[in-house]
């Protein structure tokens, strides 16, 4: 009790759209604070980390660029997730399903004999495919048998992972890449096609655009994605008007999946132009699009928005471990902190404080 | 009905004999001018209620007025905004239940509070903190309940464990469990909306003797009939505000009523002569499991023909959601039919079977029947939203929805700033309104209502009533779920009555009578009931 006064929670009737706005922007700078003094720990001024951060992302032309690149698999991802979380399926499984894409757009830009000009559509839609058959297992699993999807959607990024690390051990080894363990590179035809001057490999950047609007008018003006809001919000409800469980679970995965494998052969055909390490190939992309999505309130359009920023955090973290000497950890601290103070402001969206007078006692 | 007055005092048993004695004419418990804010809401505002030592005081008021939410101040579950509490003649703050029964005031919750894996003593000494070491001793335990137990008719083998117990046995718990606490004031919610009428018998039996030892009571109510049976004193309580204390000996139900909704209600809602039509729904030997997969339907058959309410009575857990369920394609049948005119529905699914024609107001409209996060327009559409006018190729004509709420909201007056507020905005009479316009859309053969007025206000009450009886003469047959006897009896052409699974017989509602339907209720058969 404060002089009378006390502090009381109560729920909040419905928060505007300016609400989570307001709350989502002080999250972050909350947590912009909090890494504040992880850098002092490291005797680092923050306000020079940050300005220092900013300058690397978005101070020059190649900064900028570089920016764009990294925000493309979190694009590609983050609106994959959306749906995903829309339907109520965890799916902390991206990264797996970013390798499986990557797998799938390597074999057939190695392997596949198809000819030049069909390769980079072939390695996009495999790529595809792909991510989606890994995403729709646990949602078969989950639907099915009532396996949690975020074990299993978090288990099978290991084995992407040990898939990935086999082939490029053993099968799928460049006999051309003196004993490293990559395969071959790419022939020019399956190589994406960058801005010039820049490494943004344009036509991954593209997809993931029209991704976030077809999302969009998806889950908000079709059936399907009547159905999966509606499954989303209430399983309860969506059984007793009839819509299956199994169908949208499925759909929504094969998305989310489908979208992250997408981000896969854009790293491996628009970047790397090699399968290699699976630390390589995905920078934790799919862990950090899962805070890209959230951040974006599960809004497709936003994720354009939020994956930029983690881009610029991603690019400008980049920067300031070389400039400032910070161990290269530093970006997960990042991402761990932003993520933890935005799941603590949920709070906020659903209840608010006020301060109220106190009578008698 | 009981006589009232001046009571002799009865035999001291109990141990606060001197605390009684001295502020003897003072009031128990006294509220004054208590106000509890909710967001969008004024729950109690400026309550003052009087209950004076030893009576049993019924609080009677419509769902919503405020009851609960003034005995849950009183419990220290809320704090209130106003207002002041005041004890034996002194004023207190109570801040949580541990300090309410500091103050020996106990409750029983209108759903339980129990540990269903635990026993009756595990149960009882939960959350007590008395000096017995790390071990739990249950020998003095058991000793003192068996002594309540026969004081007071609440026998129980206090090494049951609770989930092997009926709703009525663990209703004994609840009040030992506050007896045990050495409660001087129990409140009561609602406590018969899960009983059986013999139980309910049973119940008042046991709360006469807690007055006559003593003991004060707050009885929870909105049934008219329970308070002029059990209470001494009445206090009617309208929107948050209480409108009068009386004593029950001094008035009846007609007054009561009428204080309760501020209008004199119409007991009696305008019903044409039944004249059944063609057979809608037919159902032979059906077989079903719970949840738990233990049967919970055996061998039922019934027919139900146009342009007929049956009613379904039983006490809750008898089977009726299961039926409910099998006939509504949400659960599995494992023998048996049930056939729409010619179309078997079992192996249907809901979908299918709502596309037959089926409408079904579901048991709990909030967590089932709505999606609270969606707004009104789309909760409308949850059933329809796949066909024309509302979806054309793939895409939803949100001009059409709108159009549709518009037209639903104006035709049942469901009450609310814009048809694009979500749905869990609503209050329950609207939700139940937004369901039945959703389901009654289209003219439904069959219309599956359960518990289609349970916790709402008089006033939709009545309109939804109604409305059922309007589908009725337009040609629907209509399965009606229900607890509440009275609307059995004022709305059905006849009566099947559910026990454990089994249909205990069916009646004529005309010619039904409440102790008759009870008996079957409780387990007897049609024809037993008949000798």
């Amino acid at each position: 009790m404060i002089g009378g006064r006390r502090l009381r929670i109560e729920r909040r009737p419905n928060a505007s759209g300016w609400v989570v706005f307001a709350v989502s922007v002080g999250a972050i700078i909350v947590s912009l604070i909090a890494i504040g003094v992880f850098f002092r720990g490291f005797g680092v001024s923050p306000l020079q980390a940050y300005r220092e951060l900013l300058r690397g992302a978005l101070g020059s032309r190649l900064g900028i660029t570089e920016t764009i690149r990294r925000s493309i698999p979190l694009l590609a991802i983050g609106v994959g997730l959306t749906v995903a979380f829309r339907a109520l399926f965890w799916n902390i499984g991206a990264e797996g399903q970013l390798l499986i894409g990557a797998i799938a757009g390597t074999g057939i830009a190695l392997y596949s004999g198809l000819p030049g000009w069909m390769l980079i559509p072939a390695m996009f839609v495999g790529g595809f495919a792909g991510g989606a058959v890994w995403g729709t297992i646990p949602a078969a699993l989950k639907v099915r048998l009532g396996i949690n999807d975020v074990i299993t959607t978090l288990m099978m990024n290991y084995v992407a992972i040990y898939l990935v690390d086999w082939l490029i051990h053993g099968p799928w080894k460049g006999p051309t890449m003196r004993g490293f363990a990559y395969t071959d590179r790419f022939p020019a035809a399956a190589i994406l096609p960058k801005l010039t001057g820049t490494r943004i490999h344009w036509p991954t950047l593209a997809i993931g655009l029209t991704a976030a609007l077809l999302i969009y008018v998806l889950v908000r003006h079709t059936r399907m994605g009547f159905e999966i809001r509606v499954a989303g919000e209430n399983p309860e409800a969506a059984r007793y008007s009839g819509i299956s469980q199994m169908k949208v679970t499925l759909l929504a995965m094969a998305l989310s999946g489908g979208l992250a494998g997408i981000a896969g052969v854009g790293e491996v055909a628009g970047v790397h132009q090699m399968l290699l390490g699976p630390g390589q190939v995905s920078l934790g992309y799919g862990y950090t699009a899962i805070i890209v999505a959230w951040l974006a309130r599960r809004n497709p359009l936003a994720v354009i928005l939020t994956a930029f920023l983690f881009g610029v955090i991603m690019r400008g973290g980049d920067v300031i471990k070389v400039s400032l000497g910070l161990p290269f950890q530093l970006v997960n601290v990042f991402n761990g902190v932003i993520l933890f103070f935005l799941i603590g402001s949920e709070v906020l969206i659903r209840y608010r404080l006020r301060l109220q007078a106190v009578e008698g006692g | 009905m009981r006589p009232t007055g001046t009571r002799s005092p009865g035999p001291e048993k109990r141990r606060n004999v001197e605390i009684r004695a001295s502020d003897a004419p003072s009031a128990a418990v006294e509220l004054r001018g208590i106000v509890k804010r909710f967001p969008g809401v004024v729950a109690n505002d400026g309550v003052d209620l009087s209950v004076r030592r030893g009576e049993i005081h019924c609080l009677l008021g419509e769902n919503g007025a405020g009851k609960t939410t003034l005995m849950r101040v009183l419990y220290g579950l809320y704090q209130p905004d106003g207002g002041e509490i005041w004890l034996g003649g002194r004023p207190v703050r109570i801040g949580s239940p541990r300090a309410a029964l500091a103050h020996r005031i106990g409750m029983v919750h209108q759903h339980f509070r129990l540990v269903p894996t635990l026993s009756v003593e595990e149960n009882v000494v939960l959350g007590l903190h008395e000096r017995t070491g790390p071990f739990l001793r249950f020998r003095g335990v058991r000793r003192k309940l068996e002594r309540l137990g026969e004081e007071y008719g609440l026998r129980i083998d206090s090494g049951a464990k609770v989930w092997q117990l009926s709703v009525g046995q663990q209703q004994r718990v609840e009040i030992l469990k506050a007896l045990y606490r050495e409660a001087d004031v129990l409140i009561m919610d609602e406590p018969t909306s899960v009983l059986t009428p013999q139980e309910v018998d049973g119940l008042f039996a046991t709360l006469r003797t807690l007055v006559d030892d003593g003991l004060t009571i707050v009885f929870i109510t909105h049934k008219l009939d329970e308070v002029m049976r059990v209470s001494d004193r009445v206090t009617v309580l309208r929107r948050g505000r209480a409108v009068s204390t009386v004593e029950t000996a001094r008035t009846g139900k007609a007054e009561l009523a009428r204080m309760m909704v501020g209008r004199e209600v119409v007991f009696r809602l305008e019903k044409e002569p039944h004249a059944p039509g063609d057979l809608v729904l037919e159902v032979r030997d059906l077989q079903a499991t719970n949840d738990r997969g233990l049967p919970a339907l055996r061998d039922v058959s019934f027919e139900l023909r146009a342009g007929e309410i049956l009613g379904v009575a039983g006490v809750s857990g008898n089977g009726q959601q299961e039926l409910c369920e099998v006939i509504t394609g949400l659960r599995r049948a494992a023998k048996g039919s049930a056939a729409l005119m010619t179309n078997d529905l079992t192996g249907c699914s809901a979908r299918q079977i709502a596309d037959l024609g089926v409408a079904h107001v579901p048991t709990e409209r909030i967590r089932v029947g709505t999606v609270p996060n969606m707004s009104i327009r789309e909760n409308l559409i949850l059933k329809s939203y796949r066909t024309a006018p509302f979806c054309r190729w793939v895409f939803l004509d949100e001009g059409a929805a709108r159009r549709n709420a518009c037209r639903a909201i104006a035709e049942y007056g469901i009450s609310a700033p814009s048809d694009g507020t979500p749905a869990k905005l609503l209050s329950g009479g609207n939700i139940q309104r937004l369901v039945l316009a959703r389901e009654l859309c289209g003219a439904p053969r069959l219309v599956i209502a359960a518990h289609p007025t349970y916790g709402l206000d008089v006033g939709a009450t009545e309109q939804i009533r109604q409305v059922l009886l309007d589908q009725r003469a337009r040609g629907a047959g209509i399965l009606l779920i229900s607890e509440d006897l009275d609307e059995i009896l004022q709305l059905s052409d006849r009566v099947l009555v559910l026990c454990a699974g089994r249909v205990m017989g069916t009646l004529d509602a005309d010619r039904a009578d409440v102790g008759e339907i009870g008996l079957m209720m409780a387990g007897a058969q049609r024809s037993e009931v008949g000798e």
